[in-house]
């Protein structure tokens, strides 16, 4: 019933979204074009990094690209749904429309999370997926049915640490009010994303596998990819993404306490 | 007259200096989001990528070091305070003022750009503390000719987005052109590898184009690399006399087609 409820709202509010962007047409071819140069300009920067050298952290320029594809695909989803949904976090506390927002009959995350769309991020969604099935054929993959299940699992753990990351940065405005820039911060951070973890210096790696998950988020995916991620791995992906799933939560109704409204 | 503008300029500054005092965390925040080059420089020297392209590790370091620098006093982000600014109605009680709001904004960044140094000099001793041997310290006829060829850059950028700015008085939403423009900037500018490292094929034309001059260009002089000083004050100078009347004859077409609302 409540689940029924929940898909019912979220269908509606995915229309009303979607027609609202729609009014700013030419703001959606501009935005695909940005999202297929931005791709050609990354793909652009790998191969000056492999121009005198067959590979960077142990991973060969064919096998990078499939890091490239699997980023391209969480960035899209995180234009899509994450970007316009936070950033408006701060609008609400900064104007007092949160109180709004609580009094509904409906969970205060499902609504500040799932609440807006943003249709241009798809293409970068597809765009992603198209490289990822060239990466399939120029690394010879094949693709069984443990491969599929292995791949979405990972792929799906990476998508929820990077929403508990976005929502746990976004939540701290409660305290703070402004961090639209906090997000900044965490996205220059997830461009590190692009490249394969090995390839920074021990510091790095180890700085963004326990502060800041970003080397869950697209490395492992990518090993898995390719068939070369150990079951440790995978394993601590879900540990680490059902942690960081319950820390945001939790996270968000803390800080709700501490929320008060413009006028107390 | 020249005086008078001086005048304004200079209480400009101090009002949007104070004013972004006010907001001192979000801008150490921002100063922090331009940490990329470091990640980049991180890169090339765990794979020695730069033993093909002749650059030391400590020439490198002090490349993106300088490239850091060079973005955090050339940011600019007009379009997106105009375009809110546009949406809102609030150009109309500017147009009415003497003054062009550019002026405005542009005191706007240059105080945010005074509010961000000593964040970027606290990031800067950062990465000495780490890598102590790339410490050095530029002769002063190069910095200050750094100092300036950032100033252009940070024109060259400013002249652009305002240019982008004004089709918000077509489209509304001018900042999605901004968002598009910014991907050749972030990839050809040097941000995220030196210019000299470009393949040839994009080397044969990328230095008629703007984008090596808005940070590859300075980074070098401040950094002590090899750069073509004469040709590369040439071309900035020669872009901000191209794109400046470009601007001016946008506001006004702009101004004259500008409806606020209720009318």
């Amino acid at each position: 019933m409540k689940i029924r409820k929940y898909i019912k709202i979220y269908s509606l509010f995915l229309s009303t979204s979607v027609a609202s962007e729609l009014e700013y047409k030419t703001n959606i071819i501009v935005d695909f074009i940005t999202a297929i140069l931005s791709l050609v300009g990354s793909v652009f920067l790998l191969t000056i990094f492999f121009q005198n050298t067959d590979n960077i952290g142990g991973w060969n320029f064919e096998q990078a690209l499939i890091i490239q594809g699997i980023y391209t695909i969480l960035n899209g989803i995180t234009n899509t749904w994450f970007n316009p949904n936070l950033t408006e976090i701060v609008k609400h506390i900064r104007e007092g429309t949160l109180d709004f927002v609580l009094l509904k009959p409906l969970d205060s995350q499902f609504f500040i999370s799932l609440n807006k769309i943003a249709p241009s991020g798809f293409l970068e969604i597809i765009l992603g997926i198209a490289l990822l099935f060239y990466c399939i054929g120029i690394n010879q993959l094949n693709i069984n049915l443990s491969f599929l299940f292995l791949c979405i699992t990972t792929l799906f753990c990476s998508i929820v640490i990077l929403y508990s990351l976005w929502f746990l940065i976004s939540t701290t405005t409660i305290w703070f009010v402004k961090t639209w820039n906090a997000t900044e911060v965490l996205r220059s951070f997830l461009y590190i994303g692009r490249f394969p973890l090995n390839s920074f210096s021990i510091s790095l790696r180890l700085f963004f596998s326990i502060f800041v998950p970003i080397a869950f988020i697209t490395t492992i995916p990518s090993e898995v990819f390719l068939g070369i991620a150990k079951p440790w791995e995978i394993l601590i992906e879900i540990v680490v993404a059902g942690i960081f799933f319950i820390v945001s939560r939790r996270f968000w109704l803390f800080a709700l306490k501490y929320y008060t409204s413009a006028s107390s | 007259m020249f005086n008078l503008t001086k005048n304004k300029l200079v209480t400009l500054l101090k009002v949007q200096y104070s004013n972004m005092l006010e907001y001192r965390v979000e801008i150490a925040l921002w100063a922090i989001s331009g940490i990329i080059p470091f990640f980049m420089l991180n890169i090339w020297t765990n794979n020695n990528l730069n033993e093909s392209i002749d650059l030391s590790n400590v020439m490198l370091s002090r490349y993106f070091l300088s490239a850091f620098f060079v973005r955090q006093f050339s940011v600019v982000w007009v379009v997106f305070t105009f375009e809110e600014d546009a949406l809102l109605g609030k150009i109309s009680p500017y147009l009415i003022q003497p003054l062009n709001p550019f002026f405005r904004y542009f005191a706007q960044h240059i105080a945010e750009q005074i509010t961000r140094f000593p964040f970027a000099i606290i990031i800067a001793l950062i990465f000495f503390l780490i890598n102590p041997e790339s410490l050095w310290i530029p002769s002063l006829s190069f910095f200050l000719l750094a100092c300036l060829s950032t100033f252009f850059s940070f024109l060259i950028q400013f002249l652009i987005q305002s240019i982008i700015a004004c089709f918000c008085f077509w489209t509304e939403k001018a900042s999605s052109i901004e968002r598009l423009l910014f991907i050749p900037t972030l990839f050809l500018s040097g941000l995220l590898a030196p210019v000299i490292s470009f393949p040839e094929y994009v080397k044969s034309w990328i230095y008629i184009t703007p984008f090596p001059y808005l940070i590859d260009f300075p980074a070098n002089i401040l950094s002590g690399n090899n750069t073509n000083i004469i040709s590369g004050f040439f071309m900035q100078i020669f872009w901000i006399s191209v794109l400046l009347p470009i601007f001016k004859r946008i506001w006004s077409l702009g101004t004259k087609k500008y409806t606020a609302m209720g009318s």
